[in-house]
C-alpha cells in the first residue's frame, strides 16, 4: 500500500513541467523542456529562463522538447514569451526542436500582427479625468435639451394630428402605468397616511388636540406627499421600465429599424409613454390622497377614539380646493419628469447589458433629483404667491 | 428535444468520436442550435440522454455535471461576451476561476488566445467597442481559454468575412490536430463544412429528425436522400449538378 503511494508521488514529480538551459559554445543555447506542460497545474516562470539567456549573451537559440510528455497552450505561451524577449535582442531562434503543433500554433498567433491600439488599460492622469468628466457632462446637458426639444416637436405633431404611433401601444402603456400600479401606490400611501397620523397623534395629544390629526394628514397628503410619493414610486416602477425597454430596443437595433423606415422613434416610442404617464399621474395622485387619508382615519378612529363622522367632517373642512389643485398640478409636472427621464435615458443608452442597467439606474436617479428640486421650486413660488 | 409540447427533433442518435470535427448541419429552424444546447447541458432533453465517455450527462448528479462541463468550451452565435468586462477579462475569467495560475501568466495565455483568433492588441477593448465579427472571434478565444477537451461552436463563421472565416476553420483544425480536442460545429456554410468536417449529421426541419450521418463529401455524392444532396449542392438538383460536371 505504502509503496504504491510512493510510486504515485514519484510519477507526479517526474511529470512536473521543467525547463533547463544547455549552453553551447560559443554563443548558443538549447532550451530543454520536459514533463507535462498543463497550464491548469502550474507552469515555470519564463522570467528566470529569459534572465539566464540574457546573462549568457547568446546569439542562437534552439529548443528540445523530446522529453515533453504532454502539453497545452501553457507551453505555447511560455515559448512565445521567451521568443518575444530574445528576438528583441537580435537572437536567431531555431524552432525546429519544438513539437509540430506548438510550431503551427505559434505561426497562427503571429499570422495577424498585433494591432497597435495605444490602449494599455492604464488610468489617465487626474487632469484628463476631470476634463473627460466635464466634456461628458456638457454633452449630457446638450443631449438632454435636444431630447426635450424633440419631444416638444413630437407633441406638436400630435396636436396637428400627424404623430405616428399605434393607439394599442398607448393603451397598453396606460394599462401598465395606471391600473397595474394601483397595488403598490395603495400600499405606500396607506402606510404613509398611517405613519403621518401616528407621528401627529403623539405630538397633538399633548395639547389635547387629537382631532387635528385629520387636518395634518389631509393637508400633507393632498398638497405634498400624495403627489411626490406617487411620483417616486412611478419613477422606480415605470420610469426604470421605460429606460430598460428602450435601451434594449436600442441594443437590438429596433430603434434604428424604425428610423430607417422614416418612423420617428420619438413619436412612435416616446410619445405614447409620455402621454400615458402624464395622464395617469394625476389620477394615481388623487387615488393616493384618498388612500392616505383612509390610512390616517384608521389611526384617528381606531387609536384616538374619534368617531368616523367627526374625522371625515374635520378632513373636509381642512382641505381647501386650492390644496387639492396644487397637488394635482404638481403631479402632472412630475409625470412629465418621470416619463422624460425614463425615455431619455433609454434612448441614449449604450448597446450592452451593462449600459441598459446603467440607463435604468440613471433614469430613476435623474427623475428623483428633478422631482425633489421641482417640488422645492413649487414650494417657494407658492409661498411667494401666498397660497 | 421539444419546447413544451412542440417537438423540434426526435429520434436523434449519433456518436461523436474523440478528436474529430463533427458538424451539425441543416436548414434554418431545423433545431441545430437547440441540439447544441442539449449537448452542452443548457436544455434538458424531453426524452433521452447525452453520454460523454460512457458517462450520462442528464442522469449525473449536479457535481458530476459541473465536472463534465469543465471539459467543455462553448462559443455562442453572437459571442455572448460579458459586456461589463474587457476582452482580456472575458477570456481570463475562466482561467482566474478554475486555475491557480498567477495573473501574469493568465495575461500571457489570454494574449495568446486572442492572437490565435487574430485579435492581438485588443485586450483592453470592451465588447461594445469592437465589431460583430471581432466579438464572435473573442467568444471563440474565451471558449478555448481552458484548453477544453470538447469545443462547441454555434455558427462560428456566420457574419465573418471570408478571410476571418477561413482562419477560424484553420484554427478549428489546428486545435484538433495539436491539442487533440474534439470539435462540434453547428453551421450551414458549405465551404466551411467541406473544409473541416470529418463527420456530420443532417437535421431535417420537415420530418423533424436526422436524415443522414457521415462525411459531408460522401453525403454530397452518395447520400440516398435527395434533400441532403440538394442542401450540400446549394440547392442545385442532381441533373443540374451532372450538367455542370459533364
Amino acid at each position: 500500500m505504502h509503496t504504491a503511494v510512493d510510486v504515485n508521488v514519484a510519477l507526479v514529480a517526474a511529470a512536473d513541467p521543467t525547463v533547463a538551459v544547455r549552453h553551447l559554445e560559443p554563443d548558443g543555447a538549447v532550451l530543454e523542456f520536459a514533463g507535462a506542460w498543463h497550464s491548469q497545474h502550474g507552469l515555470p516562470e519564463p522570467a528566470s529562463t529569459v534572465a539566464e539567456l540574457r546573462e549568457a549573451g547568446i546569439r542562437h537559440l534552439a529548443f528540445d522538447a523530446r522529453r515533453v510528455t504532454a502539453w497545452d497552450s501553457g507551453l505555447v505561451t511560455f515559448v512565445l514569451q521567451v521568443l518575444g524577449e530574445v528576438t528583441a535582442e537580435a537572437v536567431a531562434a531555431d524552432r525546429a526542436g519544438l513539437p509540430d503543433g506548438v510550431r503551427r500554433l505559434i505561426a497562427m498567433a503571429e499570422a495577424v500582427p498585433e494591432r497597435q491600439t495605444g490602449r494599455t488599460g492604464a488610468v489617465p492622469p487626474w487632469l484628463a479625468r476631470i476634463g473627460n468628466r466635464a466634456i461628458a457632462t456638457a454633452t449630457a446637458i446638450t443631449v438632454g435639451l435636444d431630447f426635450l426639444g424633440e419631444s416638444l416637436v413630437a407633441l406638436g405633431a400630435l396636436v396637428r394630428g400627424r404623430a405616428r404611433f399605434r393607439v394599442s401601444d398607448l393603451l397598453l402603456v396606460i394599462q401598465e402605468c395606471g391600473p397595474r400600479a394601483l397595488g403598490i401606490v395603495s400600499l405606500i400611501s396607506f402606510l404613509i397616511g398611517l405613519i403621518l397620523a401616528f407621528v401627529g397623534a403623539v405630538q397633538l395629544a399633548q395639547f389635547g388636540a387629537s382631532i387635528f390629526v385629520a387636518n395634518l394628514v389631509a393637508i400633507a397628503m393632498t398638497r405634498e406627499i400624495g403627489g411626490i410619493m406617487t411620483a417616486i414610486v412611478m419613477s422606480g416602477r415605470t420610469g426604470a421600465a421605460f429606460a430598460a425597454q428602450l435601451g434594449t430596443m436600442n441594443t437590438n437595433q429596433e430603434i434604428d429599424a424604425l428610423a430607417t423606415m422614416g418612423i420617428s422613434p420619438m413619436e412612435f416610442l416616446v410619445l405614447p409613454r409620455m402621454l400615458a404617464l402624464i395622464a395617469m399621474m394625476p389620477l394615481l395622485t388623487v387615488y393616493a390622497d384618498l388612500v392616505g387619508i383612509l390610512g390616517g382615519a384608521v389611526v384617528g378612529i381606531g387609536m384616538l377614539g374619534l368617531s368616523p363622522t367627526e374625522y371625515f367632517e374635520q378632513t373636509r373642512a381642512a382641505v381647501k380646493v386650492s390644496d387639492f389643485l396644487i397637488g394635482i398640478t404638481k403631479s402632472s409636472v412630475f409625470g412629465v419628469i418621470v416619463a422624460l427621464a425614463g425615455c431619455l435615458r433609454g434612448m441614449q443608452s449604450g448597446r450592452s447589458a451593462a449600459a441598459v442597467g446603467l440607463a435604468a439606474t440613471s433614469a430613476v436617479v435623474t427623475a428623483i433629483v428633478w422631482l425633489i428640486v421641482l417640488d422645492g421650486v413649487f414650494a417657494v413660488i407658492l409661498n411667494v404667491l401666498g397660497f | 428535444m421539444a419546447y413544451g409540447s412542440f417537438v423540434i427533433q426526435h429520434d436523434l442518435d449519433f456518436v461523436v468520436e474523440r478528436g474529430e470535427v463533427f458538424v451539425i448541419m441543416g436548414g434554418s429552424g431545423s433545431g441545430k442550435s437547440t441540439l447544441l444546447n442539449h449537448m452542452v447541458g443548457l436544455k434538458t432533453p424531453a426524452r433521452g440522454d447525452v453520454v460523454y465517455d460512457g458517462e450520462s450527462f442528464w442522469r449525473a448528479t449536479s457535481e458530476s455535471q459541473e465536472r463534465l462541463r469543465r471539459h467543455f468550451g462553448v462559443s455562442f452565435q453572437s459571442g455572448a461576451l460579458w459586456s461589463s468586462m474587457t476582452l482580456a477579462e472575458n477570456v481570463g475569467l475562466p482561467l482566474q476561476t478554475f486555475t491557480q495560475l498567477p495573473s501574469r501568466q493568465i495575461r500571457e495565455i489570454v494574449s495568446l488566445k486572442l492572437a490565435l483568433v487574430g485579435l492581438a492588441g485588443y485586450e483592453e477593448f470592451y465588447p461594445s467597442e469592437v465589431s460583430g465579427g471581432m466579438l464572435k472571434r473573442a467568444g471563440v478565444a474565451r471558449a478555448m481559454a481552458l484548453d477544453p477537451d470538447i469545443l462547441f461552436f454555434d455558427e462560428p463563421s456566420a457574419g465573418l468575412d471570408p478571410i476571418s472565416s477561413r482562419r477560424l476553420d484553420d484554427l478549428i483544425l489546428e486545435l484538433r490536430d495539436s491539442l487533440g480536442a474534439t470539435m462540434v460545429v453547428v453551421t450551414h456554410e458549405l465551404p466551411s463544412i467541406f473544409a473541416i468536417a470529418d463527420n456530420a449529421v443532417f437535421l431535417d426541419g420537415e420530418t423533424r429528425t436526422m436524415i443522414a450521418v457521415g462525411n459531408p463529401k460522401t453525403l454530397r455524392d452518395e447520400c440516398p436522400n435527395p434533400v441532403v444532396r440538394t442542401f450540400l449542392r446549394r440547392g442545385e438538383t442532381d441533373s443540374a449538378a451532372r450538367g455542370m460536371t459533364s
